[in-house]
């Protein structure tokens, strides 16, 4: 049996492929790269670019916007980004929720809700030992 | 509602599952990478001493889930109340909401983000705390949430994110890679990476953990109210017996006495 190239391509989200390939190519932050079975263990950053797996003869593409590729002498991981971030947008959002949390502390808190705060809380604790007390008593 | 809450949690749970071999991988290379490194100076891997705290506090963003949010909220509690300052960042609104009633300074907050939450939907609030670290502002990044053991174990937990604490290496998976480019600049790429998947899967554990105490709170409200309906049908059926009852006496009081007379 000829050698193959055991490839499993993750993201945050979930698995996207899992197979056996007889190469692969994917766009390696300092150039394109292609991994053919028994290639040296290798770790890079991964450009933007796809993903071709190639398993007899059947070619698939796979979209990364950025992450990691990791090869192993038998194996290729890619640890993919989610095809949607991109860093502007994220620090757009990043600013987002902390000016959120500003205007948040910024409506005045009277006494009367700190104190709402507390009694709420004192409240669901209560409850929580009459449920627990109820429950042993019936066991 | 519990049936609805017992099938929204295996499929929270199978997400949560499916989030896994990344995080595992992502484990395993990160912990290769900084055993080869190792003096790296990364900021992300410098402990320094705790003056002031950022905390990442995970909370639903309903309630109806037995002790699940408070459970959580006093875990983080404990932090804000001792010795460190604390400042917090946080992920669902029970947690906001109660902080924000006691004044506590909340720089981010991230919340509504469903039952399929998505890596960009929580990066604001990683992305806050990464660069208030990286700003100095703050010596350490926690994050609290609650941990999914058991629909009967839910557990609230803390773990420290920042600076990154690099796992075990396990038994003989050392491998030497080559690296492309300087293995201090995959290192400096990696780290933020492990950081964000580590709070997302602390939110999709958090999820798990949300269905199953509303699951349980909601057997529990079945549980009683049955207990209410039975004690109040035996209540009707007793008053009802002794309506019968009087009535009866009455209408045989009442005929006797007109017999009599």
């Amino acid at each position: 049996m000829a050698d193959k190239l055991h490839v499993d391509i993750v993201t945050v989200e979930g698995r996207r492929y899992k197979g056996d390939a007889d190469f692969v190519v994917a766009p390696g932050s300092e150039g394109e790269l292609g991994v053919l079975p028994r290639h040296i263990p290798l770790l890079t950053p991964l450009a933007p670019g796809s993903v071709k797996v190639r398993n007899d003869g059947e070619e698939q593409f796979f979209f990364v916007s950025g992450g990691f590729l990791e090869v192993r002498p038998d194996q290729v991981t890619v640890l993919a980004d989610s095809a949607e971030r991109a860093d502007d947008i994220d620090e757009a959002r990043a600013e987002e929720a902390r000016r959120r949390a500003e205007s948040l502390l910024q409506q005045k808190l009277s006494d009367a809700d700190q104190a709402a705060a507390t009694t709420a809380l004192a409240r669901a604790e209560a409850r929580l030992r009459l449920a627990e007390l109820r429950r042993r008593r019936r066991v | 509602m519990q049936a609805v809450a017992a099938s929204k949690l295996r499929r929270v749970q199978a997400r949560a599952e499916a989030a896994r071999p990344y995080a595992d991988r992502m484990a395993e290379v990160l912990t290769e990478v900084a055993s080869r490194s190792t003096g790296s100076s990364h900021p992300f891997l410098t402990e320094r001493p705790i003056k002031k705290r950022l905390l990442i506090l995970v909370t639903a963003d309903r309630g109806l889930a037995g002790g699940l949010n408070v459970n959580a909220i006093r875990v983080a509690l404990t932090y804000v109340r001792q010795g460190e300052e604390t400042v917090l960042d946080t992920i669902g609104r029970k947690g906001r909401d109660y902080f924000r009633r006691l004044g506590v300074p909340i720089i981010a907050e991230v919340s509504q983000t469903g039952d399929r939450p998505e890596l960009k939907d929580i990066l604001p609030a990683v992305t806050v705390a990464r660069d208030e670290f990286l700003a100095g502002n703050v010596d350490q990044v926690a994050l609290v949430h609650t941990h999914f053991v058991s629909v009967a174990r839910l557990v609230p937990t803390v773990s420290i994110l920042i600076p990154v604490q690099v796992p075990e290496r396990k038994e003989g998976m050392r491998v030497d890679y080559l690296y492309e480019p300087e293995p201090e600049e995959v290192l400096a790429r990696l780290l933020p990476r492990y950081v964000e998947a580590q709070v997302y899967a602390a939110v999709l554990d958090n999820l798990a953990s949300f269905y199953a105490a509303q699951t349980i709170a909601m057997r529990n409200a079945t549980d009683n109210a049955g207990e209410l309906i039975d004690d109040l049908t035996m209540l009707r059926n007793k008053v009802r017996q002794a309506t019968i009852t009087k009535e009866l006496s009455e209408i045989v009081g009442g005929a006797e006495a007109l017999a009599a007379g």
